[in-house]
């Protein structure tokens, strides 16, 4: 497997993400005879599923934090064998269409946050798309002090530093506790830490049963949901055994470690001055507010909170791919039973196509590096094959799973009960729930993109990634009828430098027209 | 239960030699294969930044290069995401107070 590009090369297929899906897609396409470049952010394989420490930090069982870590051993063997070009540490901000007809641009910036020196363009005549998802948030008092993390980053943390939140230094203050000192000795986290993890979503009980498998404390696991969304689909589980499975696995663990499970609950208020001392957790009704006078108080370090996932777009929307709307209103990659997106040329799998999980990655990043080879060796679309009958029809019912999964956990209208007008909504460039109200109800602001212009609620580094689902549910409350949502178009992926973006004459921002586009590249540098 | 369990006892880890950081001047120990913010977590830390407009305390919060909540300043570099960026021998880390340079618009 070569590791470094050579001048522009041009490969028939840029894979992006090395996770399940582009894993999967890229060998299969390669083993087809395809020259492939597979480009990622990380500096390893893996993605989110299966990301695991670098080799210096020396783990000899990195399946214990894993499920199905053969499969993953399995992509990374064959990854090795075959003709693919693994760009590590590549940062793609953009695809365009290549002035030479039937090319794909995709350009990079390199290192280990895009803050290398050398911005990079692979051409290639098919593009897949396998960028994952991101983590929903919604805000609620107290979720910006330290020690509130996203609960998939808390179990990207432990699968990739071999460290959890919230041991360590006690508050000041406050007892310290046997095994919560600085650690100085090793680096990597000590055992004790009491961590919360709250949200909604599957991914809850794979991160709390990790945490509690890595020593940490989890007193409980506050699911805003009921699980009785998905008993209303007996026949969608039946064909979904594994998933079943895999829950019941991660519940074995959390009894052994006597972690607690608390459904239609969630976490109203974080406490501390500095960092994390205690979260209270109130009763919810079936539309998520919050029940007066149920809330209890649990003492922790941290808190480990997650929405489910929302898929990660940007490079997809900026090239004009058709999305729908998904069960939980999120927007998805709308595909063809061969994992085309509407821009012929551009394919897509795994998360970018609708939450699903790992397994429904890697079988449709197969099924997606069959149907390119297959276009671009001239034959027929290949579903009428054996192998790709019967990944086609793993990825459907595996779809319905995802779907079932996705109503069961979608946002309840009354979570914004929770919210009082001093919590920072967005993040990034501090603005409060009260001022978004007041763009909503005092100046009309009927959905995001005009609250984001009065407020600048989505406008800062992350590009409205964090606060994106709640500001939009917050000027859908208005008076009057709310715009309906569309995708959030962020013009570049990644931020890169103004030099690099100056460097290059044709860029899609400039191409699309977008107004925002220009503001936003002044952002992309310097926040 | 297994109560007293390590992250690094449970995938058997057999590390490379440690090496220092520094965080505000503070020595702390680092493992080579670490992004910053883990080994920053691993020494307690959980904050290294303050906001621009209320000066608030952030430091990792989605762990996976999203959010821009973790950004440090790096051998007098600011806004470096510290989930994304290994740490190496000899580092010094500190706290980036607000944009973490005087003017806007470039790092
Ligand atoms: C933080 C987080 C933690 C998760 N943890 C778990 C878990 O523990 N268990 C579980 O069952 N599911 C987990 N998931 C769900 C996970 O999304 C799926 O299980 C699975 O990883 C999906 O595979 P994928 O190939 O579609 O995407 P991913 O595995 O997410 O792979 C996408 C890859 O694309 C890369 N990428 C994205 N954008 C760019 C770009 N612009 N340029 C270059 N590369 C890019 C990313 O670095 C990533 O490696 C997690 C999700 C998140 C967001
Ligand atoms: S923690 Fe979100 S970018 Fe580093």
């Amino acid at each position: 497997m070569p590791n470094s590009a050579t001048d522009d090369p041009e490969y028939d297929l840029a894979v992006i993400g090395a996770g399940a899906a582009g894993l999967a897609g890229a060998v299969t396409a390669a083993e087809l005879g395809l020259s492939v470049a597979l480009l990622d952010t990380s500096a390893q394989p893996g993605g989110q599923f299966y990301r695991h420490p670098a080799p210096a930090l020396g783990a000899t069982r990195p399946e214990a934090l894993h499920h199905d870590w053969s499969t993953f051993t399995g992509l990374r063997r064959r990854l090795a064998d075959s003709s693919v070009t693994l760009l590590a540490g590549h940062h793609v901000w953009t695809v365009v269409r290549a002035e030479t007809g039937g090319r794909w641009d995709v350009h990079a910036v390199t290192g280990a946050d895009g803050d290398g020196e050398r911005p990079v363009r692979v051409r290639a005549r098919a593009v897949l798309l396998a960028t994952g998802a991101y983590e929903r948030q919604l805000p609620f008092p107290g979720w910006t002090l330290p020690g509130v993390v996203g609960a998939g980053g808390a179990q990207a943390m432990l699968k990739s530093g071999l460290v959890l939140p919230g041991n360590g230094v006690s508050p000041a203050g406050a007892k310290p506790r046997a095994g919560g000192r600085v650690s100085s000795a090793g680096a990597t986290s000590r055992a004790g830490g009491r961590v919360v993890v709250a949200g909604s979503g599957p991914l809850l009980l794979a991160v709390a049963a990790s945490l509690a498998k890595a020593g940490a404390r989890v007193p409980a696991v506050v699911e805003a949901s009921g699980y009785l969304g998905y008993a209303r689909h007996p026949r969608t589980l039946a064909v979904n055994a594994h998933k079943m499975v895999e829950a019941a696995m991660h519940g074995t663990a959390l009894l052994r470690h006597g972690v607690r499970l608390r459904t239609r609950s969630a976490v109203t208020q974080v406490h501390g001055s500095d960092r994390v001392e205690a979260v209270t957790v109130s009763r919810l009704d079936r539309d998520w507010r919050p029940v007066r006078g149920s809330g209890r108080r649990i003492v922790c370090d941290a808190l480990a909170v997650g929405f489910g996932l929302v898929p990660q777009l940007e490079l997809a929307t900026g090239l004009g791919c058709t999305t729908r709307r998904a069960q939980d209103g999120s927007h998805v990659l709308d595909l063809d039973a061969q994992q085309e997106t509407s821009v012929p040329g551009i394919w897509a799998a795994g998360e970018t196509g609708g939450i699903g999980g790992a397994q429904l990655a890697c079988v449709e990043g197969e099924l997606a590096g069959l149907a390119i080879a297959a276009r671009l060796g001239g034959r027929p679309a290949p579903a009428g094959s054996a192998r790709a009958r019967a990944l086609g029809r793993r990825r459907d019912r595996m779809r319905a799973f995802a779907s079932v999964m996705a109503a069961a956990h979608a946002p309840g209208a009354g979570w914004s009960r929770w919210l009082d007008d001093a919590t920072d909504v967005c993040r990034c460039e501090e603005v409060s729930a009260g001022r978004i109200r007041e763009a909503v109800t005092d100046f009309g602001a009927r959905d995001a993109r005009t609250v984001k212009l009065l407020t600048r609620a989505g406008m800062g580094w992350c590009q409205g990634r964090m606060c994106g689902a709640a500001v939009a549910c917050l000027a859908a409350e208005g008076p009057g009828e709310a715009l309906p949502p569309s995708p959030e178009r962020r013009p570049l992926a990644v931020p890169v430098r103004l030099e690099v973006l100056a460097a290059l004459t044709e860029t899609a921002a400039s191409e699309s027209g977008d107004p925002e586009a220009s503001a936003a590249r002044e952002e992309g540098t310097g926040g | 239960m297994a109560r007293d369990r390590s992250p690094a006892e449970l995938v058997g880890a057999v590390p490379d030699a440690t090496f220092e950081i520094t965080f505000d001047g503070r020595p702390i120990v680092a493992l080579p294969g670490q992004s910053l913010a883990a080994v920053l977590w691993a020494a307690g830390i959980l904050a290294w930044r303050t906001t621009r407009v209320g000066g608030r305390p952030r430091g990792a919060f989605c762990g996976i290069g999203h959010c821009f909540d973790c950004l440090a300043t790096v051998n007098g570099e600011p806004n470096r995401r510290a989930c994304l960026v290994p740490a190496r021998p000899g580092d010094a880390v500190t706290t980036q107070e607000g944009h973490g340079h005087a003017e806007l618009g470039d790092r």
